[in-house]
């Protein structure tokens, strides 16, 4: 049987479909606007907004770095995370309940506080370089996410399945990692991609950490507007949209999207 | 090689709440034990005990020579069937049941080997290649069971392996376990919650209640010679009358009820009878009569059972199952006598 849908049902859905995507598609022609300011419609066509990206150093340089962090701030929390997650479900008897609370808590905390207090106990109190720093903040930021998302897979898993291994000659460290990861691995991916999407969008915490030489790309582009106000910045967007539908399109390709909603 | 197994004064707590209180039990080679009782009793902590999950408070595990008490899980060889297979979800069933093989250092043409006998003999060659979530219940139970006797473990352990499964394939699958088991004369603990399961596939059953055994021993004894009012519940005396001997004639004994009614007991059926005991006895053991003697009762809702009528009867100590002929059927209200029959009786030792 097929379903009818009411159109007024229809007709809100593609509004708001529409509110959704009209700002894309307003950057995506501002970004080849002819012009040296921001502007839309676009005028003329011109594809040197995205050639000045890659001629102005300071977008590659911050666009490693905030890979970099990126990258080893998720690792760094899922470190940290897993084990957390983990000893949280299995002990979840014997340890206080508040205990899986205070992993929210970075969440839960505006994050430009966090950046504050950041840069006050640590850039300022422990005076670590400026690129420490920044990891350490992101690895606190994406932290949370590692935490509860690897703990919603864990909350599924049987660990009789984990003492079957070790009842079978299996030791527990070697028992976690061939029985009961391979098992919750869905859910270290879903906490990775979320983590490290996280940590490349975040302006608030690295607008406090970042300092002389080191930067992030959203730092950068904030730089930028405020100097220049030129499509470049329309343009970096652009492919950091790109760079998000790629994401989302191997994650789609391989585990399915609704993976990252469950 | 077939080791016996012992406990030797095991007390165990969770947090402060003691669940275990000086458990003390020995299985021999090659026997299969029960332990037999509700939920909280302490018969799942014996085993995870055993299993090396939980570490004792005090007291020793001892399996064969080796001392099991402090020894890490992993080292310990013990085959554990749970009671939700917990098979490995990302490896097929031919790897699961190799999986205790590969972690004793065994090639992999000599793994397969053994996991395919193994599966086998549990009927599932076919089903090797498969995933467990592709099997039903009762496969994945035989897949747990292969993976357990694979390693040829001195001691098998079963934790409610049956109780996920529907009662056919629950006696099936009982029966299949008895035999896997006698062909290894693997010794064998054995922990459920179902008196008939137990019953049926074990040596001998314990009885345990609030962490502690209350008889242990074989299933018949238990049955018609529970030990105290508490098996005796159990297994099904429903009637618990409290009973003092007001009387002495020889072998034959007058015991009374606090509310005054006698009945009696001769001794050569019983063997000595103390001063204060409990009359325990199923519907079976007591006879509604309308004869005057025995416990005078007034009668209440009667059951059909087939081979018997059964009577709620009303006594002024208390309220007893009683079963009548078929031939008489009597109406509620009625008033009549229950005579205890001496057979089906038991004679416990007061509980005050």
């Amino acid at each position: 049987m097929r379903t009818t849908l009411h159109p007024a049902l229809l007709m809100i859905a593609s509004l708001i479909f529409a509110i959704l995507i009209a700002p894309l598609f307003i950057i995506l022609g501002a970004s080849v606007s002819d012009t040296s300011y921001l502007t839309f419609p676009p005028q003329g066509f011109t594809l040197q907004w995205y050639s000045n990206i890659f001629e102005i150093t300071a977008f590659r340089t911050t666009a490693i770095t905030s890979l970099q962090i990126a990258f080893f701030g998720t690792f760094l929390a899922l470190l940290i995370g897993i084990p957390a997650a983990y000893a949280l479900n299995r002990f979840r008897v014997r340890l206080p309940s508040f205990l899986s609370n205070v992993f929210v808590l970075p969440i839960l905390v505006p994050e430009i506080v966090l950046g504050f207090s950041l840069m006050k106990s640590i850039t300022i109190g422990l005076d670590l370089p400026v690129y420490t720093t920044l990891l350490m903040g992101h690895t606190l930021l994406v932290l949370p996410y590692a935490v509860r998302v690897v703990g919603a897979s864990l909350a599924s898993f049987d660990f009789s399945v984990e003492e079957a291994a070790i009842s079978l000659g299996c030791p527990p460290l070697k028992a976690f990692l061939t029985v009961v990861l391979p098992n919750i691995s869905a859910g270290v991916i879903a906490a990775f991609i979320l983590a490290f999407i996280t940590s490349v969008n975040d302006v608030s915490i690295s607008l406090f950490l970042t300092g002389p030489g080191v930067s992030t790309l959203p730092i950068q582009i904030l730089a930028h507007m405020e100097q220049f106000f030129d499509p470049t910045i329309a343009s970096v967007s652009v492919l950091l949209m790109l760079l998000t539908v790629g994401v989302m399109a191997i994650v789609e390709a391989t585990l399915g999207l609704t993976f990252l909603t469950k | 090689m077939t080791v016996s197994l012992t406990l030797d004064n095991v007390t165990a707590h969770y947090g402060s709440t003691q669940v275990l209180q000086d458990l003390s039990l020995a299985i021999a080679a090659g026997e299969l034990v029960s332990l037999l009782g509700a939920s909280g009793c302490g018969k799942t902590t014996t085993l995870r005990l055993v299993a090396g999950f939980l570490e004792p408070t005090s007291g020793s595990i001892r399996l064969g020579d080796r001392d099991l008490t402090r020894m890490p899980a992993h080292q310990r060889d013990i085959g554990l069937v749970f009671q939700n297979y917990a098979l490995f979800p990302h490896l097929s069933v031919r790897d699961n049941v190799a999986f205790g093989l590969k972690q004793r250092g065994l090639g992999s043409v000599e793994r397969k080997a053994k996991a395919d006998t193994m599966l086998e003999r549990v009927g599932l060659s076919a089903f090797a290649e498969r995933m467990p979530a592709a099997l039903s219940g009762g496969q994945k139970q035989r897949v747990a069971l292969a993976r357990a006797l694979v390693i040829e473990p001195p001691l098998l352990m079963f934790d409610e392996p049956l109780s996920n499964l529907d009662a056919k394939l629950r006696v099936d699958m009982r029966v299949e376990i008895r035999r896997l088991q006698r062909a290894n004369g693997t010794t064998s603990l054995y922990v459920t919650h179902d008196q008939e399961e137990a019953f049926s596939i074990s040596d001998r059953v314990a009885i345990m209640n609030a962490g502690r055994i209350m008889q242990l021993d074989r299933p018949e004894v238990l049955y018609q010679r529970p030990a105290n009012s508490f098996v005796a519940r159990f297994v099904g005396f429903e009637n618990l009358i409290d009973m003092t001997v007001t009387e002495r004639n020889g072998a034959s004994v007058k015991a009374t009820t606090p509310a005054g009614a006698s009945v009696f007991l001769s001794q050569d059926v019983f063997g000595a009878i103390p001063d204060r005991f409990v009359l325990a006895a199923r519907p079976d053991g007591l006879a509604v009569t309308r004869s005057e003697d025995g416990i005078p009762v007034t009668l209440g809702i009667r059951t059909y059972l087939g081979r018997a009528y059964q009577y709620q009867c009303m006594a002024q100590s208390g309220t007893y199952l009683g079963n009548g002929p078929l031939t008489e059927p009597l109406e509620p209200g009625t008033a009549a006598s229950l005579v205890p029959v001496p057979e089906q009786c038991c004679i416990l030792p007061s509980d005050a």
